[in-house]
């Protein structure tokens, strides 16, 4: 904990030192939602460096989960008549007054990573989001593509029930898959995302299944559930990525940990990194007034045992993760 | 402990069957056993096992509901000692992380008691603090990640077994025993009752309530607090958004369903435990059943509400009158 801790108050350190002495080009202020999962942290620390490489002046305003701080810091970044706005908005309603005033203010705003009530199309630039059906699908296809013409009975673990996330990645998958006679959901239960209840209803799911020698892959909504599901494989005395496949969307370190132990297959990765395109977009318009399109996809990677999981593993464990 | 079950525990033990049955047919093998690595291996042990935090919090919870209080924080402070046992096993022996992490508990435990017992704050306000804050608390430890570990000592308290017993079923076990011994072995759960059946006519008497009061808090923190070591060591790792989330409504549903009124005055370690074990039945039976998950909270509410039907005095009274029109004995 402590050289972690270490490492990030000196990497802030640094930055802080680095920015007045860059005379920097652009100010842009990020409302961030605040520490709601590991990704998200991931989200602020890869901002930060994409940042630093680009020599923005930039600064993140936490808003704990809160509309009403999101919406304060927006009407702060607004009085500091800042070079643009990004906002990682926390619920998709309640957001056209104040992005009028920045409209007015003439201050063009990027939605990160989630959208909004359709009726504000025209009160934001643009919107770096990732397509999670696009998620759901490039699983699905990965499955398909190593699977071949096998049989092959795949279990399911799926987000909270109600989430858009888990809706879309479940749709993505089914309807990638629906062209494979061969590939068959047999089981669908709700994870909730976690890695407790990954592992519960993987327990369960092997039980359920002949202990689990009818299960040929195993698709989860994200890679906690699947950590979850790789430790109740093994103490069923399964081998996950031999006797059963797993494919798992996100990308989070410890995914790749068990990668390179042999223990899972496949990730799609939800990249962290949605500022980058967003610095872009922003640097075009400002400097050559290009308008980007409204909604800017971020790329969606398949990452295998084949793509040298070590090293992404290495990349991403300092992220916050 | 067989004394503790007169006529009293009929109902959840019936309850228990039934879900068992309706388990078996929804899923044939699930009374299949078999040893793996070691350890029992079926989807009954599952029960046990995932059983088991729940079990924990209900044993202390039933001593705090019991004094006519509840501890709405004990998931919070699961997440807690987790987080901690997680941050300190790898670097530390596990004697260490166990009283890192219990001690915690303790502590937790103690200044819910102060809040009530001290400053008379109403239970369910007073622990709705830290309820709230011991989540913050925990993800300050973990930073908001996941903090994973491997140190086999931990691992083993969640993943190990004694005899094929799974380590969480038999922890569970003995704080059964150990908490019987202490509260039924000598006049302290006497004392319990009485506080929460009529504290000031108990400390008129001269009970010594306060202390009482405090003294549950305190237990329930403990208990709560193994709870959140034996569920950070089941997945290797402290997730502080997700340990224990909810888990107090499930504890004291289970203390509920153990025939324990919430107004306090008497209560029963073993059949909060069963509680506990009616819930998990009917969550694996869900599980198992292969419904959609959209269905996994109705059906858990049907049964519940069921069981407590079950278990109504007014019911109870009706069939005692229909018995009595038919002329038979209620």
């Amino acid at each position: 904990m402590t050289p972690k801790a270490l490492f990030a108050a000196s990497a802030t350190a640094a930055l802080l030192l680095a920015l007045p002495a860059n005379a920097a080009e652009l100010t842009i202020g990020f409302s961030q939602i605040g520490s709601e999962s590991g990704w998200r942290a991931a989200e602020t620390s890869v901002s930060k460096q994409e940042a630093a490489k680009r020599k923005v002046n930039f600064k993140i305003a936490d808003a704990q989960q809160k509309q009403e701080n999101q919406i304060k810091a927006i009407r702060s970044f607004i009085a500091q008549n800042v070079d643009a706005i990004f906002l990682a908005p926390v619920v998709s309603t309640g957001w056209d007054s104040v992005l009028k005033e920045a409209k007015e203010a003439k201050i063009p705003v990027v939605l990160l990573d989630r959208d909004i009530d359709p009726s504000g199309k025209e009160l934001y630039l643009t919107a770096v989001t990732s397509d999670s059906v696009h998620e759901g699908a490039v699983a699905g296809d990965w499955l398909a593509k190593t699977v071949g013409d096998k049989a092959c009975n795949v279990v399911e673990l799926q987000g909270t029930v109600g989430a858009s996330v888990a809706a879309n990645r479940k749709k993505g998958f089914d309807t990638a898959i629906a062209k494979h006679a061969n590939l068959k959901v047999v089981r669908s239960q709700t994870g909730d995302f976690t890695r407790a209840k990954g592992k519960e209803v993987m327990e369960s799911f092997i039980k359920a299944e002949g202990g689990g020698k009818n299960i040929c892959a195993v698709y989860a909504h994200n890679d906690d559930m699947m950590v979850g599901a790789i430790q109740a494989m093994k103490e069923a005395g399964l081998k996950p990525g031999k006797d059963i496949l797993t494919v798992s969307i996100d990308a989070v370190p410890d995914i790749f940990k068990a990668m390179v132990a042999g223990e899972a297959n496949a990730t799609v990765e939800l990249t962290p990194n949605m500022a980058g395109p967003a610095f872009d977009a922003v640097a075009a318009f400002k400097e050559k007034g290009t308008v980007p399109p409204k909604w800017i996809q971020t790329e969606s990677r398949l990452l295998t045992a084949a793509d040298n999981p070590q090293k992404e593993y290495d990349g991403k464990k300092g992220l916050g993760y | 402990m067989t004394a503790l079950l007169p006529r009293r525990g009929l109902a959840q033990i019936l309850a228990l069957i039934v879900i068992l049955a309706v388990d078996r047919v929804v899923s044939p093998q699930f009374f299949d056993l078999r040893l793996q690595d070691g350890r029992l291996f079926g989807s009954l042990i599952d029960v046990l096992n995932r059983g088991t935090p729940v079990a924990l919090l209900s044993l202390g919870m039933v001593l705090v509901i019991a004094t006519r209080g509840i501890d709405l924080s004990v998931g919070a402070i699961m997440a807690i000692s987790g987080a901690i046992a997680a941050s300190l096993a790898d670097s530390h022996g596990l004697p260490v992380v166990l009283a890192a992490a219990l001690g915690a508990g303790l502590v937790c435990g103690l200044w819910n008691g102060f809040l009530v017992a001290v400053l008379g704050m109403q239970p369910i306000v007073a622990t709705l603090i830290l309820m709230v804050a011991g989540r913050g608390i925990a993800q300050l430890i973990t930073e908001g990640r996941i903090v994973t570990f491997s140190s086999p000592d931990l691992v083993w308290l969640g993943n190990g077994s004694i005899l094929g017993i799974p380590m969480p079923v038999a922890i569970a076990l003995g704080m059964l025993i150990l908490t019987g011994a202490v509260v039924r072995g000598s006049a302290l759960g006497l004392l319990i009752e009485a506080t929460g059946g009529n504290a000031r006519a108990s400390e008129l008497a001269g009970v010594g309530t306060r202390a009482m009061i405090l003294a549950v808090y305190v237990w329930c923190g403990v208990c709560a607090a193994l709870a959140g070591v034996i569920a950070a060591a089941d997945i290797m790792g402290a997730d502080a958004n997700n340990a224990g989330l909810w888990l107090e409504l499930d504890a004291i549903l289970a203390v509920v369903i153990g025939g324990t009124s919430l107004f306090g005055g008497r209560f029963s370690l073993v059949l909060a435990v069963l509680g506990a074990l009616i819930i998990q039945t009917m969550n694996t039976g869900i599980l198992l059943s292969g419904y959609p998950p959209e269905f996994n909270l109705l059906v858990k509410a049907v049964v519940v509400l069921a069981v407590l039907l079950l278990q109504s005095p007014k019911l109870s009274g009706i069939s005692g009158v229909v018995a009595r029109l038919r002329g038979t004995k209620p």
